[in-house]
């Protein structure tokens, strides 16, 4: 050979005893997690210009847009607003009231969510795993393992923080779990991906537990990672199978995990520990008037 | 240099583009095809320490484990310097078939890390991007060689 310098041999031992080290320190430590958001900076041009030709296209299709369809948008935005609207009036009277009936319990005060929105800047290119990565970063108070919704559900959690993104492992991956409750009567599950994107695996739910197709499923706030009360997903399927000591029950994720453009993460850092530790403990001390009423 | 190094950061964002679930199974390893021809046609610039960083940066931008596919490019940079003097030699299919290979291998190290760490694939599917990259690679030999004319790289 005529390489200068270390031989070809020497260069991938070097190389490969590097990338050992690198990958079982990324694996055992959580303090490595600091040089990889130190170092996905180095990236984060090359993510923003990835997502550069969806921006452009969005940015063309609103600027050349024909008008009607611009006025016809508005209405229909309109009419939304006005519903919502219409809705949230009665919110405020219901807010107070169930604030007055939690004072008469002397139960705790709901904790009030605060929101950072974000935008989905870039899919993972990869197809064992389902993450986004999202425009919003350790600068704007995002946090790993911070709970992030869309406008219809829960979509997942934050998985890796850098200084301006981070990246958002879905309801629908394998490796995601959810503490969820069945809204109708409060019986806990755990919500499990499943790798596809349109479906969560129930896991362990007795073969006659109160559950049906179309039951709503909402996050318990067991945990302490969710806040509890979002969406999450609608019962799909329920199987009994004879001879298995549990039902095969999956579910519909009601967020739009490849299509939402708009997240909203919750409880950015900026708000006080103290309050977000309040939260997490909340919901373990009034679990137990449900769980009492699910076993008679 | 800074030609090779665009030609890397044009195949990282093309690889890092988002795609339908379906196709993702069969896109072709853009990067590790780009490493395997600088390899070959300029073995004394690019080597395994290129392919090291450059993994390296796949792992950033994909979020995979530190070191994953910066071990897997390696791998294969070794690989394509050991070679280099044959798969020069070689016609356009037989060359392809052994980039198919190489690129198969550097699949199954990346496969086997996903196994030890956390979820893997549960059939050889994970493989199919080898075949894609193999069939495409006499065009995109002659893309890179055109490139590397025009600019006179040596």
């Amino acid at each position: 050979m005529f390489v200068k310098g270390p031989s070809l041999g020497l260069r991938l031992l070097v190389c490969v005893v590097l990338a050992l080290v690198l990958m079982f320190s990324d694996y055992r430590y959580h303090h490595m997690d600091q040089v990889r958001s130190a170092l996905t900076v180095v990236v984060t041009p090359l993510q923003w210009a990835v997502d550069l030709p969806s921006r452009l296209w969005s940015w063309g299709s609103t600027t050349f847009a024909d008008r009607n369809a611009l006025l016809e948008e508005n209405a229909v935005l309109k009419e939304q607003a006005l519903e919502l609207s219409s809705k949230n009036q009665r919110m405020a009277y219901l807010i107070a009231e169930n604030l007055r009936l939690r004072e008469l319990l002397k139960g705790q005060k709901p904790f009030d969510d605060e929101f950072l929105l974000g935008e989905v800047i870039g899919l993972d290119a990869d197809a064992f795993t389902h993450q986004v990565l999202v425009n919003r970063g350790r600068r704007d108070g995002v946090y790993e393992g911070q709970a992030v919704v869309d406008a219809l559900g829960l979509m997942g959690q934050v998985v890796s923080v850098s200084a301006y993104t981070s990246r958002i492992l879905l309801a629908a991956d394998t490796a995601h779990a959810v503490p969820v409750l069945v809204n109708r009567n409060g019986f806990r599950v755990v919500a499990i991906g499943s790798g596809d994107i349109d479906r969560l695996i129930l896991s362990h739910v007795p073969d006659t537990a109160d559950i049906r197709e179309g039951d709503l499923l909402v996050t318990s706030g067991l945990g302490g990672r969710f806040p509890k009360g979002y969406p999450v997903a609608e019962v799909s399927r329920v199987r009994h199978e004879p001879g298995k000591p549990f039902a095969t029950v999956s579910a519909r994720p009601l967020a739009q995990l490849e299509r939402s453009r708009y997240v909203l993460m919750l409880n950015p850092q900026s708000a006080d520990l103290s309050a977000s530790d309040g939260a997490a403990a909340d919901p373990a001390s009034e679990e137990g008037s449900p769980s009492a009423g699910e076993s008679n | 240099m800074p030609i090779i190094i665009l030609t890397f950061v044009f195949h990282l964002l093309l690889s890092a583009m988002p795609l339908p679930d379906s196709l993702l199974w069969l896109q072709p390893e853009w990067v590790t095809m780009t490493l395997i021809y600088w390899c070959i046609a300029l073995p004394h610039r690019v080597g395994v320490f290129a392919g090291f960083f450059l993994g390296l940066s796949v792992d950033l931008l994909d979020g995979s484990l530190l070191g994953q596919n910066a071990l897997a490019m390696s791998l294969v940079a070794y690989l394509s310097l050991m070679l280099y003097q044959r798969l020069r030699n070689y016609g356009a299919w037989q060359q392809a078939a052994m980039v198919g290979v190489l690129i198969g291998i550097s699949l199954m190290v990346f496969q086997w890390i996903q196994n030890l760490t956390s979820v893997a694939a549960d059939s050889v599917a994970f493989l199919l991007p080898a075949l894609t990259s193999a069939l495409l690679w006499p065009w995109f030999f002659i893309a890179l060689r055109t490139i590397r004319r025009r600019f006179q790289i040596h």
